[in-house]
């Protein structure tokens, strides 16, 4: 009775687990889709995988599940990462749908798509399920192993040469080959005093002590920040403070504060205004 | 002895060649090449001649293959040659009075730059209508026929420089052009019923094709031959053909070229004998031809008009008897061979005329040139009394058979196509008499040309008037010698056939009734040309006579019916054409235009969309695939 | 509880996935949903493994792996070389058959 039971339904246990996970995933999923930053995207989606891992293992694929964690959620996901890092990380996208009609479109072909396999999936009589128990009978991995070199060998060693070949192909379309001798340190001298400008080394960003950080623009003498000061990286990302208006509202505050103790009277407001944010 | 037929041919064509591509260097003898070649043509004819009379009736035909011309599966064409008393009766013609107007043509062109040319389109021509009557089979009878219409095409356009000369080519051309459709729809229509367009299979297989297929073929020749020989409908080209000159004229438009369509008549005899009503077709185009060439040749007062005119009503006569079957057909030939020498005789006279006269063609400006030109005088004279019928000349004999032919076609037919043929003999004498006062008789009406040059009327000289000695000759006793004794029908009966109709009314009764008719004719002229000086400028006329000036409406009809109906019939077509078929076109190329439009926002270029759409049709696919489970 | 729920569970994770491909225009976040249908199809397969009780469905899906593995190094490499010809990740830019 108990082992027909287990072709129709799971143990309680693998019920809880599976509403409690499964709701989690499909929140990550969600969150994949909608966070508006790509480093929280690729966060949601290691969590979603993480989960499914979980019920790889529930479904008795053990060397999967392991296989889901190590390489996916630990090696691609990493990779994506490494990437977001690459390319922007705190550059937001914005969520404002360019394309006139896409949304409406797209959310109908999805909903309705994810209809049509509902209604697949409910009308498939699923009803018999075989378990996996005597397939892992001798070790999950070794059934795999026997099936990979026996009867998917060819597939096998196919998506090795894939494998190689991706990377191959992955090196060849990052890699920038260098067509001109690299300039020596004494050269770039001699081309920055024979263009004129710049000829001393670049200035040094975060200047008036109060902010002291690589992103923050250096002030010229007139209080307006100076991009120069910047790294390019960062200029190129947009990911630069601008501190100028803090200063000239912390100059008015103190001024404030030194009429107040030396109690004079209250002098017209000054004229200085509060600009607008420069950048953002 | 057959090997000469083929250097018939050769001699002129030899000469066409020569005097065509030769260049300026012929320029001084190339009037006598042309003249010598045409001769020695004659002479071959004058030898194959003497052969076919030292042989029986019955093997006069002889044949010269030369070689397969077109052979494709059962479409077997052959250059073959078939010389009968039919072609040679035809070739003393064309070769005799084609060399004699050479002749007269070496003093008439005299003063004329591009004579060498002349005289090479005139060996072409005569090259061409050789081949024309020689053929062995329709094929080739059609690239003479074609011939013969180019050459008259160069002739009459030959004084290109005058506007009037190059239309009045081109519309012999178009207008020829319509028969020659006749023709070649005739020999197309011979290969499907006969399997072979030879006159042998054609014309011993004749009885075997239906009635309808033969009258047919018949009304295709006939509509050829009207269209080769000015006969109407297809008139109205040979009046404007006068714009060449003169001994063109002679030749091509009166002895030679136009009775083309009477050969081709008695020529398919054997085709028109078991289509009656093809036949019938044949004689109400006679017998209306003969009429309206007569009354046009009443009115005009340019005299190689009122002759073109003539020509006309004579080869009416001549397809009249063709038409009347084995009664005529010899008949038809003799006045074609005896039209031959007269009318060529009276062209040659008129040229001499204008030669005279500063080419002053108006009648009512000459006048009382009898005694300047004598030998003029007496030879157009005499070729004025044959045409008319005087007794015992060649008309005579030649027309008075006709007539009698008519009449022995019998019942209501006979009588009115005899009447007809009377009539038209009184109409003839009627407006030949006029020609003859008007030029010859009379006070002088002469008046200087545009330049200002009096006319001083002389004789001709003797290379001009040697030739229409002779053509009178011809037209003297030429009747004679083919009828009495029936010399003329035991030569050709052979090849056309002969019966006698049975003829309401005696011979004697019908040659008395001619008399009288031509005794009219000749008094009502006498009348009014004769007694009364002839005005110098045409007076208005009655109703008939300015239509007949204006050659009974025939260029007005073709206007308004052809030309007009041509116009608006493409013009409605252009209307379709840009409504109907171009709407069509251009409302489809605009519609894609639209739809492409609208497609192509489509392609807006942003991989989402591609995505959106690609996934659009997983999804119908998946449930193409539910539903095809569900049922 | 039925087993069937896993399915139910991957059809609605393609789905998403399959939406966010569509709605997103990162293209580091359009790579990442393509992620999520590859592993929504993985969970799929590893559950009919189980319904059939052979392998064969674990190993579609280690292959489903791989694949996406070598998808994911050459598709990140096209990403940063974009990134570097146009300093944007964006896949709306490159709507042009040119730079």
């Amino acid at each position: 009775m108990s082992t027909q039971l287990a072709a129709y339904t799971t143990s309680t246990g693998e019920a809880f687990q599976f509403w409690v996970l499964g709701t989690v995933a499909v929140i990550g999923a969600l969150c994949t889709v909608f966070m508006k930053k790509a480093v929280h995207s690729a966060l949601c989606l290691a969590g979603t995988m993480i989960i499914l891992a979980i019920f790889y293992l529930a479904n008795g694929a053990y060397f999967l599940g392991i296989v889901q964690i190590v390489v996916y959620t630990g090696a691609i996901m990493m990779l994506f990462l490494f990437v977001v890092m690459l390319v922007g990380v705190t550059a937001a996208d914005s969520l404002k749908e360019t394309i006139k009609g896409q949304r409406w479109l797209a959310l109908v072909c999805g909903v309705g798509f994810g209809v049509l396999l509902f209604a697949g999936i409910g009308n498939a009589s699923l009803k018999e399920f075989d378990g996996t128990g005597q397939a892992n009978a001798n070790g999950n991995v070794e059934g795999l192993a026997s099936l990979i070199f026996t009867k998917y060998v060819f597939a096998f060693e196919i998506t090795g040469a894939l494998l190689i070949t991706a990377a191959v192909g992955a090196m060849v379309l990052t890699h920038r080959e260098r067509t001109e001798r690299a300039r020596t340190q004494r050269e770039l001298a001699e081309q920055r005093v024979r263009e004129g400008k710049h000829v001393p080394p670049l200035p040094a960003p975060g200047v008036y002590a109060r902010h002291n950080a690589v992103d923050i623009a250096g002030l010229l003498p007139d209080g307006t920040p100076s991009e120069l000061t910047v790294n390019k990286t960062l200029r190129e990302r947009g990911q630069i403070r601008d501190v100028s208006a803090e200063a000239l509202g912390d100059l008015r505050a103190l001024e404030q504060r030194s009429e107040e103790r030396l109690e004079r009277t209250e002098i017209e407001p000054t004229t200085f205004k509060r600009p607008e944010e420069a950048s953002k | 002895m057959e090997n000469l037929i083929a250097l018939l041919i050769a001699a002129p064509l030899l000469g066409a060649a020569v005097l065509l591509v030769g260049g300026r260097r012929l320029d001084a003898v190339g009037q006598w090449i042309g003249t010598l070649l045409s001769a020695a043509s004659f002479v071959f004819g004058l030898i194959l001649f003497a052969d076919l009379l030292g042989k029986n009736a019955e093997h006069r035909t002889l044949t010269q293959h030369l070689w397969t011309w077109i052979s494709v599966g059962s479409f077997q064409a052959d250059v073959t040659f078939r010389l009968d008393q039919l072609s040679m009766t035809f070739v003393l013609l064309i070769t005799g009075v084609g060399s004699l107007i050479h002749l007269y043509s070496v003093g008439y062109m005299e003063h004329d730059e591009r004579r060498r040319r002349f005289f090479g389109y005139l060996n072409l021509f005569l090259a061409a209508m050789l081949l024309l009557v020689l053929a062995d089979n329709y094929l080739l009878l059609y690239v003479g026929w074609e011939g013969v219409g180019l050459a008259s095409y160069l002739l009459i356009g030959f004084w290109q420089h005058k506007p009037s000369a190059a239309t009045a080519a081109k519309k012999a051309f178009l207008v020829n052009r319509v028969g020659d459709m006749g023709l070649s729809i005739a020999i197309m229509l011979m290969f499907t019923t006969f399997g072979s367009f030879a006159f042998g299979p054609v014309f011993s297989h004749a009885g075997d094709a239906s009635e309808g297929k033969l009258t047919a073929i018949g009304l295709m020749l006939l509509l050829a031959a009207c269209g080769k020989s000015a006969q109407v409908p297809l008139q109205s080209w040979l009046g404007d053909a006068m714009e060449g000159p003169t001994p063109v004229s002679a030749l091509i438009h009166a002895a030679t070229m136009v009775t083309a369509g009477v050969y081709l008549i008695v020529r398919s005899a054997a085709i028109f004998n078991l289509a009656p009503d093809a036949q019938l077709a044949v004689t109400v185009v006679g017998a209306v031809t003969l009429l309206f060439g007569a009354i046009v040749g009443c009115a005009k007062d340019d005299i190689k008009k009122a002759l073109a005119g003539s020509t006309m009503s004579q080869i009416g006569y001549m397809i009249l008897a063709a038409g009347l079957g084995p009664i005529g057909y010899v008949f038809a030939i003799m006045h074609l061979v005896t039209h031959g020498f007269f009318k060529a005789g009276l062209f040659l006279g008129a040229g001499s005329v204008m030669h005279g006269m500063n080419d002053e063609v108006d009648m009512r400006r000459y006048g009382g040139l009898r005694k300047y030109m004598p030998v003029t005088f007496i030879t157009f004279g005499l070729g004025y009394l044959a045409i008319i019928g005087f007794p015992f000349l060649s008309g005579f004999f030649s027309k008075d058979a006709i007539i009698e032919a008519a009449f022995a076609k019998g019942g209501t037919q006979g009588w009115i196509l005899g009447g007809a043929a009377l009539l038209g003999a009184a109409i003839t004498a009627f407006y030949m008499t006029r020609v003859m006062l008007m030029t010859f008789f009379g006070e002088k009406r002469w008046q200087p040309d545009e330049n200002g040059n009096e006319p001083h009327p002389h004789e001709s000289p003797k290379v001009m008037t040697i030739p229409m000695v002779l053509l009178a000759f011809g037209s003297v006793f030429a009747g004679g010698l083919f009828s009495i004794g029936d010399r003329f029908l035991n030569w050709l009966e052979p090849v056309t056939g002969h019966s006698e109709g049975h003829s309401p009314i005696s011979a004697a009764t019908v040659t008395g009734a001619t008399m009288v008719c031509l005794v009219i004719g000749v008094g009502i002229a006498w009348a009014q040309y004769g007694r009364k000086p002839v005005p110098a400028v045409a007076p208005r006329g009655s109703l008939l006579t300015r239509a007949a000036r204006r050659d009974l409406l025939q260029d007005d009809f073709n206007h308004v019916v052809l030309v007009r109906g041509g116009e608006h019939l493409t013009r409605s077509l252009v209307y379709v054409d840009h409504t109907l078929v171009d709407g069509v076109v251009n409302g489809t190329a605009a519609g894609f235009g639209g739809l492409s439009g609208r497609l192509r926002r489509v392609q807006n270029g942003f991989a989402r969309s591609y995505a959106v759409s690609m996934f659009g049709g997983a999804a119908l696919l998946v449930a193409a695939t539910l539903l095809m489970r569900a049922v | 509880m039925n087993p069937v729920n896993y399915l139910y569970l991957a059809a609605l994770l393609f789905t998403i996935g399959a939406t966010g491909v569509l709605i997103r225009r990162n293209a580091i976040v359009v790579f990442m949903c393509i992620e999520l249908m590859l592993n929504a199809c993985n969970l799929a397969f590893v559950v009919f493994s189980r319904m059939h009780g052979n392998l064969d469905g674990q190993i579609i899906a280690f292959f489903t792996m791989v694949v996406a593995a070598a998808e994911v190094v050459v598709g990140l490499a096209i990403i940063v070389s974009l990134f570097r010809t146009r300093h944007s990740a964006s896949v709306d830019d490159a709507s042009l058959m040119k730079l």
